[in-house]
């Protein structure tokens, strides 16, 4: 576990980046973290954001799958937005824990 | 002394069985390895090929028969004398595709979609093709191209790339 300062706050992350707590986010801290991977946020990618904190809140697991049945964005657009390995990126910029699935 | 590591960018997969868990195992693979940013290819060859046929690729089951591992739904020994009987097969490997289903695990075509909307390459085997005699218009649009063993190689090349055989 670590701290991280985020948007002027102190974040609880685990060693590998992911929140500990998904309520501590903001979208500010997903700008700041974004600039890592050199990403510059739209309102599409706020609402994959929003999408994946909602799918937590609820307690469902997230699979690449159910994005692309989210009508926010199809695979390939999720692809696009969150180059490389997508669910893992978006995952820690929702301010969410890492992803478990394997689909 | 730190010990160093080199993480994987490629991998070159070959799925040479038509089974349920077999072509499974290679999509689930494929797709995990696209999920990562890791390179991809996948080849088809031998009964692999039924994934990557319009034809078949919805219509793969598992084997009842020969299967040590295949059990009734309540643990008890599945007798391969009873997966022999017509339908049994059929009605298993529904079973199997359900259950799958309410896991969210993709069916075959749409983890095709997947792996290639992330960039994952889709080849079949010629020598394959061409003892099934199948055409490369009987084969879903994913497929990039009919290629041979030696194309395949050649894919494969670059550091941190792996070729798995599943």
């Amino acid at each position: 576990m670590a701290t991280k300062v985020l948007a002027n706050t102190n974040v609880e992350v685990t060693d590998e980046g992911y929140f500990i707590d998904y309520k501590q986010w903001t979208p500010d801290m997903a700008n700041e973290m974004a600039k890592e991977p050199n990403l510059t946020l739209t309102p599409l990618h706020f609402e994959v954001l929003e999408f994946l904190r909602n799918r937590v809140a609820q307690g469902d697991a997230l699979t690449i799958r159910s994005i692309g049945k989210s009508n926010i964005v199809d695979i390939k657009g999720f692809y696009g937005l969150f180059p490389g390995a997508p669910l893992k990126l978006s995952s820690k910029l929702a301010g969410i824990p890492k992803p478990t699935s394997c689909v | 002394m730190q010990k160093e590591e080199f993480p994987l960018k490629k991998v070159c997969m070959i799925c040479a069985k038509g089974t349920i868990e077999d072509v499974y195992a290679t999509l689930v693979m494929a797709n995990g390895a696209v999920m990562e940013g890791i390179e991809t290819k996948v080849f088809f060859t031998f009964f692999g090929l039924d994934a990557i046929t319009k034809k078949q690729m919805n219509k793969i089951h598992t084997s009842t028969v020969g299967n040590p591992a295949m059990r009734m739904p309540n643990g008890w020994a599945f007798p391969s004398i009873l997966g022999m009987l017509p339908g049994v097969e059929a009605g298993v490997s529904m079973m199997m595709k359900s259950t799958m289903e309410k896991l969210d695990i993709p069916t075959v075509p749409e983890f095709f979609e997947m792996i290639t909307a992330g960039g994952g390459e889709i080849y079949a085997c010629k020598l394959a093709m061409d003892m099934f005699k199948l055409e490369k218009n009987d084969l879903i649009d994913e497929v990039i191209d009919v290629i041979t063993i030696g194309d395949f190689y050649g894919l494969a090349g670059g550091q941190g790339t792996q070729i798995i055989f599943t």
